[in-house]
């Protein structure tokens, strides 16, 4: 899922300290999942901005609301009369959805209140860890499924590099060595010999390098 | 009242006296079932004094604590607030009291964040056969919350 971090509310009351109608706008689905931008956290937030405005002895109304995704118009549309209502939306969707509900309402002041992180995985209970960096070109039957791009902190293509010691990366000793992973998959899996392959340079362009990505899919189109 | 007490409480500034003596403060307390709630109830029974100031509110268990109520209590006024459940290990519902706990800790940060003191929120756990401690917990707690003084949250006096 597409994992964030709420912004520290120190961040967030120097944007919207100004105005007197706010809106709390969360999205409730992946980053409802990781904790971060639900329903639940828009309560939370919304609790604390309301404490530092009678704090601050700044007369502000802050509203409430979320819905199921901030990047399809028809849920967007859903909370029309919310967004119209308010001087400006602190959105706690990730950054797709809150340029999403900008683009619906461009005469709306719309704030970021979440910092989007990566896509990542409940590797436990409150752990989020990243898997995948949306390079548009997976290499993933070439690595026994662990993700060189995601996992090693280099992204290099053939490693490991000379920075792993014990199956760590010298980045953090806390972060296990992406290619020490791929080692030990292929290696239980009785595939090393696909390691004896070099993995050629990687066209960078079906990710970032390429511009802004679309896709297309005319069955779909109405 | 003793010499030496009257002498300390003219020294200081009366105004100060003035507010600390009127500063009742608004305590909840949210005590699960099992066991805080049934050692509030025997403390009663037990007729031991504690502070007025501390308003329960029953809870089936801690584990249904939910960070936004702690907030709420807050918002609404709360000069301190405390979560109470059973003892860690004997939670009726299994951990819930260990989850409460978290909440809690996690909860302490969020108002900090907002500049409310953190001390303003505490866990305690006990039995239901401790009567005497929560008696106990209620006066320190309600002592450590007028020190502390009101919260911020309250409305300014003019002047």
């Amino acid at each position: 899922m597409i994992v964030g971090e709420r912004k520290p509310v120190g961040e967030i009351w120097g944007m919207i300290k100004g105005f007197r109608k706010v809106l709390v706008f969360g999205c409730n689905t992946c980053v409802a999942v990781c904790f971060a931008g639900g329903e639940k956290e828009v309560g939370i937030l919304a609790s604390q901005i309301r404490m530092k405005a009678k704090q601050e002895n700044v007369d502000m109304l802050v509203i409430e609301g979320a819905i199921e995704r901030q990047c399809e118009h028809e849920f967007i549309a859903a909370a029309k009369d919310q967004i119209e209502s308010a001087d400006c939306v602190l959105s706690i969707a990730c950054g797709a959805g809150i340029q999403f509900t900008g683009e619906d309402f461009p005469h709306k002041i719309i704030l970021p209140g979440l910092n989007t992180t990566g896509i990542n995985v409940v590797e436990q209970n409150g752990v989020f860890a990243e898997r995948c960096q949306s390079c548009g070109d997976c290499v993933l039957h070439l690595t026994g499924g662990v993700c060189p791009i995601s996992r090693c902190s280099k992204s290099i293509l053939n490693g490991p590099c000379g920075g792993s010691h014990d199956g760590k990366c010298e980045v953090n000793p806390e972060i296990p060595c992406g290619w020490q992973l791929i080692y030990d998959r292929l290696k239980l899996q009785g595939r090393l010999e696909i390691l004896d392959e070099v993995i050629p340079a990687k066209d960078w362009r079906p990710s970032r390098d390429g511009g802004p990505r679309k896709i297309i899919r005319e069955d779909l189109q109405e | 009242m003793p010499e030496a007490a009257v002498e300390t409480v003219e020294k200081r500034e009366p105004q100060t006296v003035r507010a600390a003596e009127k500063f009742e403060p608004n305590i909840v307390a949210f005590c699960c079932h099992y066991c805080a709630f049934a050692a509030a109830d025997l403390a009663g029974v037990m007729r031991l004094q504690y502070p007025a100031n501390t308003k329960i509110i029953r809870i089936p268990c801690t584990g249904k604590i939910d960070i936004i109520y702690l907030l709420r209590a807050f918002e609404k006024g709360a000069d301190g607030v405390f979560v109470a459940g059973c003892l860690e290990g004997n939670c009726h519902f299994m951990k819930g009291n260990i989850v409460a706990r978290k909440r809690v800790e996690y909860t302490k940060k969020l108002i900090k964040d907002v500049g409310i003191e953190p001390e303003r929120l505490e866990m305690y756990n006990l039995s239901s056969a401790m009567g005497p401690r929560f008696a106990e917990i209620a006066r320190e707690f309600t002592s450590k919350i007028k020190e502390i003084g009101p919260s911020p949250l309250r409305p300014k006096r003019a002047g």
